[in-house]
Order: structure tokens, then sequence, then C-alpha cells
């Protein structure tokens, strides 16, 4: 994408972002609450048009997206096997092996309503591999996972990786986890602070600047909170 | 045509037609949460019957574009963000105050009000019967054609615009579809408790159902007992047909209620 500008409810959201990702890369985009990480995503499959800039894929690309939360009203009953089926029906062997790859092969018959936001997310990863994705999108997908739950589930995605060759565009707050499984990491807070490889990142001051001095060593353990905005970067010290 | 030529037989097949496209149309409108955007475009109708009698034009016609203005301008006011409830029941109310308001200025025609408020199937014609039949048949079509992608855009917008599907154009889909319904049902059950034959049949449904084609069909099967019951209980008892119909769905949705409770397992 280039240029890229997305205007919600009057407000510039995202100011100028150019951006790329390549085959086979897996790329992080981390950023404050509020600093446009969705929206990025959501503008690249279609779901918000850009007031200026455009977004440019490679003809034909197939897209996995895994959404930040889906929330399955009770009334709708849904098992999982059926769920694989929207959009397109597919063959219980594709099924079963994209649940294997997802690590969720053991849940094929069970409601949707009934699984736990780990299994949850596994099944959201399964579908999301059907159409056997070239750039798999995944927006805060290990939200409400436990810390060794979410690690587990990014393990996976790194294997999803290396299996299918697709590339991976992911959101999210877990610093730590994730830039230790990415190429690739950017720094977004409504335009790209800065971007690079991870230990490159979490040593820049754009990002020093966003997250904190104390964070130094970002593949580390600690907790982060969104209270920063560039103006003061001594807003909280991590707890160490 | 001999069998058409009982009331009961063309009540039975009006009620069934009517069955047969809002019982799986139901289903969307409550995993959706669309109860009340129902209620709204089947309030409306009451206006569309007014404006159809002053200008001398087929009921349905005057009813399904007055219920489609109604449905558009609902639909188009949620992806705006209006607080929902209380502009649902803004509108509801008022287009019905309206309509009844409307209907009293028609002088020289002796409307009979409770007809289209509460439905008179047993008056149903053959030409209605067409009508109904035709409805239904266009809106299972309809949903029939964009099932897939209907559920998609249910489940989740995003989810949806990834798979390239606009959530938007299906929402379209279903605010046609409402629409249709409601011209249709204006003749069986009335504009007052056409809701109902959309959303408890559904929700009679979902305790049995483990997916959602399975609650569709469910759906259908509990509408066309209700109509069918509801029907001989009228007759029986000499109650008001379409109220009827609609306890019979009451009563069976309790039922289910009941059963899922005492032997389901629970359900969040």
């Amino acid at each position: 994408m280039s240029g890229l500008n997305v205007q919600l409810g009057g407000q510039t959201v995202l100011h100028q972002v150019d951006f790329s990702i390549d085959p086979g890369e897996i790329v992080t985009i981390v950023g404050p609450n509020g600093s446009g990480k969705s929206t990025l995503l959501r503008a690249i499959i279609g779901a918000v048009e850009p007031s200026a800039g455009a977004v440019t894929c490679k003809p034909g690309l197939r897209i996995g997206y895994v959404p930040q939360k889906l929330h399955i009203d009770p009334t709708l009953p849904m098992t999982v096997r059926r769920f694989l089926d929207l959009p397109q029906r597919v063959r219980d062997e594709a099924a079963r092996d994209a649940l294997d790859e997802a690590g969720a092969g053991a849940l094929t018959g069970r409601q949707m309503s009934g699984l736990s936001g780990g299994q949850f997310q596994r099944v959201l990863l399964a579908r999301a591999l059907l159409s056997k994705p070239e750039l798999l999108i995944l927006d805060e997908a290990t939200q409400g996972l436990d810390q060794p739950g979410s690690a587990a589930f990014y393990q996976k995605i790194a294997e999803v990786r290396d299996h299918l060759g697709c590339a991976v565009l992911m959101v999210s707050h877990e610093l730590h986890v994730v830039m230790a499984a990415s190429d690739r990491v950017v720094c977004l807070n409504g335009h790209v602070c800065c971007q690079g490889e991870p230990e490159h990142v979490a040593s820049a001051p754009e990002y020093r600047a966003l997250f904190g001095t104390g964070t130094g060593g970002a593949l580390a353990l600690y907790r982060h909170e969104h209270h920063h905005s560039h103006d003061h970067d001594h807003g909280h010290e991590a707890a160490e | 045509m001999t069998l058409l030529d009982d009331f009961l037989v063309r009540a039975t097949l009006a009620g069934l037609g009517l069955v047969l496209a809002a019982a799986p149309l139901g289903c969307f409108v409550v995993w959706r949460r669309m109860a009340y955007f129902g209620d709204a475009t089947a309030h409306a109708a009451i206006l569309g019957v007014a404006l159809a009698l002053a200008f001398d034009t087929s009921v349905f016609g005057g009813v399904l574009v007055v219920s489609l203005l109604m449905a558009f301008t609902v639909s188009s006011l949620s992806n705006r963000g209006y607080a929902m409830d209380t502009l649902l029941g803004v509108l509801a109310h008022s287009a019905l105050a309206f309509g009844l308001v409307a209907v009293s200025f028609l002088h020289g025609v002796r409307v009979d009000l409770m007809a289209y408020l509460f439905g008179d199937i047993l008056a149903v014609g053959v030409p209605d019967l067409a009508v109904i039949w035709g409805g239904a048949v266009l809106v299972l079509g309809l949903l029939w054609w964009r099932w897939s992608a209907l559920l998609t855009a249910t489940l989740n917008p995003d989810l949806a615009f990834a798979a390239g599907i606009d959530p938007r154009r299906e929402q379209l889909v279903l605010t046609l579809a409402l629409a249709l319904v409601v011209a249709v049902a204006i003749k069986v059950v009335g504009v007052l408790l056409i809701a109902a034959m959309l959303i408890v049949p559904a929700a009679t449904a979902r305790p049995f159902a483990t997916t959602p084609e399975r609650m569709a069909l469910a759906a259908i099967v509990i509408g066309a007992l209700s109509v069918i019951g509801g029907l001989q209980a009228s007759l029986e008892w000499d109650t008001p047909t379409g109220p009827s119909i609609v306890c019979l769905a009451a009563i069976l949705f309790t039922l289910s209620s009941v059963a899922q409770a005492l032997f389901g397992r629970s359900r969040p």
C-alpha cells in the first residue's frame, strides 16, 4: 500500500502509510490503542475505503482472515464443521486437514458457542487456512488467551507459515511473544513510526517514545500498558 | 380447481405459503437480533394499505412499497450508528399511528381495519393465494441463492469482507425479503402479528438444531404445525384465526423451552 489515508468519523486514523509485505514473510504491527492497527488490516481486506492512496495486491490474492473476536449469537446453532463450510463448502478431508493443521482436530462436531477461547481461535485459524491463503491476516488473534496459550498459538502460526509458505500479517499487543516470531516489526501510530527486524525496532527511539524506555528488552517478558503518546515518553516504566 | 373452492383449504395453503418464507427469514431475524426491525417494517404496512386504498391500487403493491421504504430507511440509519432501539421504537409506532390516521381520512370506502391489523386468512381468495405463494417462492429463492453469503455476513462483517462478500449487500437482500414477507403476511396474520410469525417458530426451533439449516427446516415444520393447528382451533372454538395461529406457535415455544430446560444440555 502506498500513501494510504483512512478517515473514520471525520478523523484521520491512518496518515500516509506506506507499507508492503513479501511472500513468506511474517510481519507484526505494533502500536498503542487507537493507532490504527485494526483499521490498517480492515483496509487490506476491503472493509474500509481509503480516503487517499491505494492498497495494491497481487491479482487473485487469496487472503485468510482471523478476526479480533467473533461473537456468535447463542441463537445461532453452528457446529465447527459447518462453520468451516462458510462461505464455501469444503470436502470433509480438507476440513480435517485444516483442523489438524491448526491443532483443533478433535473439535469437528462441537458447537462453536461451547468452545473455549483457545479452541475458538484455532478453529478460526483452521477456517482461514482452508482457502490455502497466500496472505494470512490475524487481528489480535490471541486476545483472551493466557501467556502459554498465546505462545503456543504463535508457535502454530510459524509452523503454518513454514508449511504453506504464506505471508503472515498480524497485529498484537503482546510484543514479547509476537516479536520473537516475526521477521519484521512495523511500529504504527497513525503513521509508520519505524520498522525493521524485531531487535532493530525494539531499540529505535521512535519505538521507545511510544512504548517507554523501560522496555529495552522487548523480547523479555513484561506487562505492557497502552497509556502512551508521543508527547510523554515517561508515562510509565515497565514493571520488571 | 374444486379443491380451492373450500375456504379452509385456501386458508391452509395461504398460511403454509407464509410459513415457508417467514420461518427461514425469521431465523436470520433472530440471529441478527432484528426483531424490532421486523416490527417497524410491518407496522409501516398499515400506511401502505391506506395509500393503496387512497390511490386505488393493489394493497399488496402499496404495502410492498411502503415496507421497502421503511426497511431501507431503518437499514441505512442503522449503518450510521444511531441508537437503534429508540429509533426503531419511534419509527415503528409512529408509522402505525400515521397509517391509522391516514386510513380514517378515506371517505367513502369502508375499511375493515381489523382485517389489516389481525389478518383475515379465512377470506383469502385464489388471486391472494397466487400473490402469497409468488412472494413466498421469491423470498425462499432469494435466501437459497444468498444463503452462504448471508450466514457469513451474519457471523461477522469483516469475515465476509475478507471472503469477498459485501455485508451491506447481504443486508439489502434481507431487507428486501423482509418487505416481501410483510406484504405477503398482511392478509394472513395482519400487521400486528407478522413479527410473531417471523420470530416464534425460529425461537422454538433453536433447542433442536445443531446447524443453521436444521434450525430453518425445524422452524418451517413448527410454523406449519401452528398454521394447521391454529386454523382447526379457530374453527372449533370460533376464535379469531390469525391470533389463534400465533397462540399455538407461542404454546409450542413454551413447550420447547420447557423441554430444553428439562432434558437438554444447558446452553449459554
